[in-house]
């Protein structure tokens, strides 16, 4: 559940509200969805409070495979 | 001119000495130097027609205008840094010098600069490059794909040095950014802009090929800060249109230019009119995101409640119809059915017996009126064979056979004398 990204927790989350508005659930289907739905949001919640972002640069080693670095911010602007 | 031969013949040597003879070799030097000393620096307007690109990659062509015609070259090195297309019929302006070709005997237009008359040339090279790819297809928009919605990666393809990534940091900075950027630096103008952008972009999509799905870049930034038209020519580039229209991750064009709209806009899936419009496009703000979960949870009570009221009330009609279907209950209906029945066998069984009763008494007076023990009692007998059948006839018995008689009391056995 920690390594569900964002998005996709959003639309689960989405998915689950849909399946619970149709209504053919059963009463335990319900409930576990219900549950499931609570605890996407409190990730969802969660990760939205505490994103970090990242920024890397490409850069091709001598082999000529990609390599990501991380970015120095302080060279950025000159 | 001489009028005969004899003339020309006496006259010879007044001719040969005041004549000075050129070899072709030598006139032709002498109209060299003066025509190429005369027009060292010129400048021609004309017509383009009969346009001969070479393999070799200079251009030749006929300068026109309606009374004249003038050869003209230019060589590959200056051809290669004209921005427009040259093409027949098109009005320009060449600066250049004359030169002549003594092999040929002809002088030709070596041109250093050429213009499109009237409009400028990075303006006519435009329209050009626009009429071209619009024809193949790379504005058209059916092809413009939808920008992912959070994505996890970014890339972006912009100089380190230019205020675009500034304006993106800015725009992570207070954004929502659960988020990974890549930036593949390229130059953004002056010479090899264009194709360290194209390849920038190319080097994001080869990029993707090697990582898992999960890692893979799902949209580009490709842009750079406002300037001069000049400056952001290579977004007008050729080989930057088609590096956008191969690119299979989605690209979002931000020029900073908002009155211009380059090559790379039309092209692009989206364009962006600043590179902070494009990251602003990529990062939704917190504040919707927060709604949009608020929405969610709302959504996810509501239903909920819903559920929970429905099966409440199915389980209220459920327990009512439970209680007509309670045992005791039913013991109770079925107890006193029994007893009910009980009931009525008890009344219709006495009424059968006394029925049966009188039924009886009756039988009894009329069999014991009829019964022969009481023909007996009056002195008559009965006889049977030992089989037990009544002698009616003395034939049916034989010397010799035992017979039984039944008197009103008791009985005889006897043997048949004769018969």
């Amino acid at each position: 559940m920690a390594e569900i990204k964002f998005e996709e927790a959003l639309k689960k989350l989405e998915k689950i509200v849909v399946d619970l508005e149709q209504g053919d659930l059963s009463l335990d289907e319900a409930l576990k969805k219900y549950q499931e739905g609570i605890e996407l949001s409190r990730t969802c919640s969660q990760r939205l409070e505490s994103a970090k972002k990242k920024i890397d640069v490409l850069n091709k080693n001598k082999k000529g495979e990609f390599e990501l670095k991380p970015l120095d911010e302080s060279k950025v602007g000159d | 001119m001489p009028q005969n031969s004899t003339d020309l013949f006496s006259n010879q040597a007044v001719f040969n000495q005041s004549r000075h003879i050129f070899t072709v070799s030598e006139i032709t030097q002498d109209i060299k130097s003066i025509l190429e000393n005369t027009f060292s620096e010129v400048w021609v307007e004309g017509e383009v027609s009969n346009l001969r690109p070479s393999s070799a990659g200079h251009v030749y062509f006929s300068l026109k205008d309606k009374e004249a015609v003038l050869s003209g070259v230019i060589f590959s090195r200056t051809a290669a840094q004209i921005r427009f297309k040259l093409e027949d019929g098109l009005k320009i302006i060449c600066f250049g010098k004359i030169d002549v070709y003594p092999p040929r005997g002809n002088y030709q237009l070596i041109i250093e600069k050429v213009e499109p008359k009237g409009i400028g040339a990075l303006q006519l090279a435009l329209e050009q490059l626009k009429a071209k790819l619009e024809k193949e297809g790379l504005f058209s928009s059916e092809r413009k794909r939808s920008l992912p919605y959070l994505p996890s990666r970014v890339g972006v393809v912009t100089s380190l040095s230019g205020a675009a990534i500034k304006d993106i940091l800015k725009v992570l900075e207070r954004r929502f950014s659960d988020i990974h950027v890549v930036i593949n630096p390229a130059k953004v103008q002056g010479d090899g802009a264009k194709d360290e952008i194209a390849q920038a972009i190319n080097e994001l999509n080869l990029f993707n090929k090697n990582v898992s799905p999960g890692e893979r870049i799902e949209v580009l930034i490709v842009g750079r800060g406002g300037g001069s038209i000049e400056d952001l020519w290579a977004f007008n580039e050729e080989i930057v249109a088609r590096a956008i229209f191969n690119s299979k991750i989605p690209v979002i064009s931000a020029v900073g230019h908002e009155r211009d709209v380059t090559i790379a806009d039309l092209v692009a899936d989206v364009r962006a009119a600043t590179p902070s419009v494009a990251a602003e496009l990529v990062l939704p703000e917190k504040e919707e995101l927060r709604q949009e979960l608020s929405d969610l949870n709302q959504g996810i009570f509501t239903a909920m409640r819903h559920i929970l009221d429905l099966l409440g009330r199915e389980l209220e009609s459920g327990v009512r119809k439970l209680s007509l279907l309670n045992p005791v209950t039913l013991l109770k209906q079925h107890q006193e059915r029994i007893v009910d029945l009980a009931r009525q066998i008890y009344v219709r069984a006495e009424h059968f017996f006394k029925l049966k009763e009188a039924a009886f008494k009756s039988a009894v007076e009329k069999l014991s009126s009829l019964s022969p023990l009481n023909i007996l009692s009056r002195g008559y007998s009965i006889t049977f064979k030992a089989d037990g059948a009544v002698i009616k006839d003395s034939e049916s018995v034989k010397a010799g056979e035992r017979i039984r008689t039944r008197l009103d009391k008791g009985e005889i056995i006897s043997k048949v004398e004769e018969a």
